[in-house]
């Protein structure tokens, strides 16, 4: 009987990996010496279900390193222990570790052990080196260990409904046996009549004598996952097992008439040997997990590990099933009404037939998509930790406030939302907060405020991240805007445009930065990184006050809203979210500037005219600036206007990769299949500006021409 | 017009075992085959949109049931001549793993030939001809009755980054 473990992986990394994210999340709600005994135990069923989990699978590495984890949280649930923060640190260390070697026991690596070894050390030192060293003793239990061993006393009384929860004393039993010597008695005066009889309940419990090297909580384990489902009393009694307890006869004929027991013996009889094929299980296990590992490596590389499941809930997949029968019901009516002869009357029913398939088909896609839609808590929880280790480094005292956790998002957007938004809570912490000290001397509570809050506008969703630290400085980042050639002396700009320039690509590559309110490290990737999803980043921000960073995002990165239009012969689609106003240009407003370039002036602003047909090289287009229509575009707070020959309708489109068979193009950020099936591709407007070489304003001399050219109209 | 011709894939199973089948088409008077197992369908040529500044060779993108596909003109690809496409121009859609990415794109062709099965051993090596950028897409050659077969290797030919073959 071999069992093919490998396909159980998948469930196990998924299930560990929320165990651990579980853990940590309790671990980071645990205060040392306020404690709720809920809280540890949630923690340690996680840490138990990944020790055994991982020992059936064959991960030693990391049944290992969980045990002695698991072996400090099962003292500190029996009070044994009192909980410091030093133990606190040391858990959510191992659970980094944890999930370091789970991730590379996924990714099918060799998980480094180093880390696990030293933690590993850290924890015997603290459980006083009881743990490993004693199971190794085990070996030989004979006359000789009697000394220092314990008697305990067990009572095991089990629920009727012990069967049906899948769990078999007798295993439970031979394990027992294992520890130690055990004596060991059955009462069956629970057994009810024979007409009451019912086969598959329990009726039986038992009082065990087990004399021991080992420590009470092994003996707990064993009955761990019955813990529920049975009554278990555990005792130590000492030196009572030579006298009395073990001489009294009815037990001992009670225990001979019991038909389990009987089988129990012979169970206990036959350890060694159920040991040694666990052995050999274990070790056809590994192989096992090692021809996975070669196969797999040979066949393909390995799935990126972003590239998982999505669980669902029940009653979103139920209510699919429901509108896909609803539509398979349609489409038998509607084929039916095909296969007749087209009368006044079946063309009714049909145009009613047409109705409710568009109605169902909408109804099946706000379905579909919402299979996709998770609450942003999942983005959420991973800064509690982040704020805490990040603070303590900074010796900052913070407090992390989060809202609208249950703001749904589409999964794909999460994952590519999380790494900009770590980005921004550390500036925060570390250039947005002040010290306690600094904030104490302003007047402020010495602890900061860090507020994630989430919710949708629109269309949209938008995150903001507050703080109520120093603010930017305006002044600073001005000068060194200077410093660093990004704007001239003379620039004269407002207090958003300054805020504007720690975005810009030349801010992030200066060391010097750091020392001033500088919140520019890295900042031109986390707003290239939320274009590249549609969405956008600004910051506001008062001296003294705080800061706020607001993202915003579009809910799905399936289906845009855009409008269409044409180019030559060509249909493009511009996203609607991007489109400012479109209008008929007044050719006395247009400038040009330099070589070529036309700029319209709308009210008080100057936008560049691209030529839409000219950047993507298509010909047959209208070129005279009258007989066209600039659709004025908004990327980035930098506005272009793009000339289009025609507008045509706006709809929505569920966007298709082109890069996913061809290769990226410039301009362009995918596709979509019109309504007549053809391909129309979707301007990627950021993309265009960088294609069409326009600079934005503040990083060349180009918007500071346009002001001294274009004098005020008198 | 969707001429969609199917492919046996069952085909494969009638040669011997180290013989591999292969699917030829006619472009510019000779005769080409690549291995049956990457091509997916056959249509017939329709308009398609076209990608703006993408090299001469893509014609554009075409729906094949929901999936962008780009269409490569395997003449251009090739720097033979161009013609009027006509009622027997194909489009052999083919899929391709291109550095570790499976990529489905369509090839437009004058013709498909036939289907031969050929023992790999049979293709022999193109001959190193110095001004032929054109060697580098094949894979051998090999002789079928009286005619000879250009064997491709259609990693190569649309691998769209490599420039090592490009002409024109």
């Amino acid at each position: 009987m071999s069992i093919d473990l490998s396909q159980f992986f998948d469930v196990f990394f998924e299930e560990s990996f929320e165990g651990l994210d579980a853990m940590e999340a309790e671990l980071l709600n645990l205060e040392p010496g306020k404690e709720d005994s809920e809280t540890i135990n949630t923690i340690f069923r996680a840490a138990h279900s990944i020790k055994g989990g991982s020992g059936t699978f064959g991960f030693v590495s990391v049944s290992d390193f969980t045990h002695v984890l698991e072996t400090l949280l099962d003292q500190i649930r029996d009070g044994q222990r009192v909980l410091t923060a030093e133990h606190v640190n040391l858990l959510l260390k191992s659970v980094d570790c944890v999930r370091g070697l789970l991730g590379a026991l996924q990714a099918e690596e060799e998980p480094d052990l180093s880390e696990a070894n030293e933690l590993k050390a850290r924890f015997e030192a603290i459980l006083g080196g009881e743990t490993s060293e004693s199971v190794d003793v085990e070996e030989e239990h004979v006359a000789s260990e009697v000394q220092q061993s314990t008697t305990y006393q067990i009572d095991f009384k089990p629920e009727p409904h012990l069967f049906k929860t899948g769990n078999e004393p007798l295993y439970m039993f031979s394990e027992l046996a294992e520890l130690g010597q055990l004596e060991v008695s059955a009462f069956h005066d629970g057994i009810p009549d024979f007409l009451e009889f019912d086969p598959e309940d329990c009726f039986l419990h038992w009082r065990f004598f087990l004399t021991t090297v080992k420590p009470e909580h092994a003996i707990s384990e064993i009955f761990e996952w019955v813990e529920d489902d049975a009554d278990i009393k555990i005792e130590a009694c000492g030196g009572l097992f030579e006298d009395d307890t073990i001489g009294t006869p009815e037990v001992a004929t009670q225990s001979e008439e019991s038909g389990p027991l009987a089988a129990e013996q012979s169970a206990s009889e036959n350890q060694v040997d159920t040991s040694v094929q666990a052995e050999a299980n274990l070790t056809a296990v590994q192989k096992k997990v090692e021809s996975v590992k070669t196969s797999k490596t040979e066949s393909k590389k390995s799935s990126d590990s972003t590239a998982t499941s999505i669980r669902v809930g029940i009653d979103k997949v139920d209510s699919l099933i429901n509108m896909v029968g609803e539509l398979v019901i349609t489409q038998a009516m509607l084929s039916q009404i095909g296969d007749q002869e087209i009368t006044e009357s079946s063309i009714a029913a049909l145009q009613e037939g047409l109705a409710q398939l568009a109605h169902n088909t909408r109804d099946l896609q706000e379905n579909v998509m919402r299979i996709r839609m998770l609450p942003i808590s999942f983005v959420f929880s991973r800064f509690p930790r982040l704020v805490r280790d990040t603070s303590q480094k900074l010796n900052k005292q913070v407090e992390l406030k989060l809202v609208g956790e249950q703001t749904e998002l589409d999964k794909t957007v999460m994952e590519k939302l999380s790494d900009p938004m770590v980005h921004l809570v550390r500036n925060s912490l570390d250039h947005g907060l002040e010290t306690p000290e600094e904030r104490i001397a302003n007047g402020k509570e010495p602890v900061g405020i860090v507020t994630l809050n989430a919710f949708h506008q629109g269309g949209n969703i938008v995150i903001e991240i507050m703080d109520d630290g120093k603010g930017l400085d305006t002044e600073k980042i001005r000068s060194k805007a200077i410093a660093n050639g990004l704007i001239s002396e003379s620039d004269d700009l407002s207090v958003e445009e300054i805020n504007e320039l720690i975005f810009m690509p030349g801010f992030s590559t200066a060391d010097s930065v750091s020392d001033i309110s500088g919140r520019g490290v890295g900042m031109d990737v986390v707003r290239r990184n939320i274009q590249a999803l549609n969405g956008s980043v600004e910051v506001t921000s008062k001296q003294g006050v705080g800061s706020t960073f607001t993202i915003r995002l579009p809910l799905t990165l399936a289906i845009l809203d855009g409008q269409l239009v044409q180019v030559a012969t060509h249909t493009y689609i511009i996203p609607l979210i991007s489109i400012v106003e479109s209008l008929q240009i007044d050719i006395s407003k247009v400038s040009k500037v330099g070589k070529g370039l036309e700029v319209l002036r709308l009210r008080d602003e100057y936008i560049p005219i691209l030529r839409l047909y000219d950047i993507f090289s298509h010909k047959g287009a209208r070129e005279e600036l009258d007989k066209t229509l600039l659709v004025v575009v908004e990327s980035d707070n930098y506005k272009i206007g793009l000339l289009v020959d025609d507008l045509l309708a706006q709809q929505q489109v569920v966007i298709k990769s082109l890069e996913a068979n061809y290769q990226k193009v410039d301009g362009i950020s995918g596709a979509t299949i019109l309504g007549d099936g053809t391909v129309s591709l979707i301007i990627d407007i950021s993309g265009l500006i960088k294609l069409s070489g326009l600079r934005r304003p503040g990083s060349t001399e180009l918007l500071v021409d346009l002001k001294g050219e274009e004098a005020e109209p008198a | 017009m969707i001429d969609q011709v199917e492919v046996n894939q069952q085909l494969m199973f009638d040669g011997e075992s180290d013989e591999k089948q292969f699917l030829t088409f006619m472009m510019h008077d000779e005769e080409y085959g690549m291995d049956i197992l990457a091509v997916q369908e056959i249509r017939g040529w329709e308009p398609v949109t076209t990608i703006p500044n993408s090299p001469n060779f893509v014609r554009g993108a075409m729906n094949l049931r929901g999936t962008i596909v780009p269409i490569i003109d395997l003449r251009m690809r090739f720097g033979i001549s161009a013609i009027e496409y006509g009622p027997l121009t194909v489009v052999i859609v083919v899929s391709v793993q291109i550095k570790e990415q499976q990529k489905i794109m369509g090839l437009v062709v004058d013709a498909v030939s036939d289907v031969y099965s050929i023992a790999e051993e049979k293709a022999k090596d193109v001959p190193d001809f110095q001004d032929s950028d054109n060697a580098y897409f094949v894979h051998g050659l090999v002789n079928v009755g009286q005619k000879m077969v250009v064997l491709l290797n259609l990693e190569k030919v649309l691998d769209l980054s490599d420039k090592s073959g490009l002409k024109g």
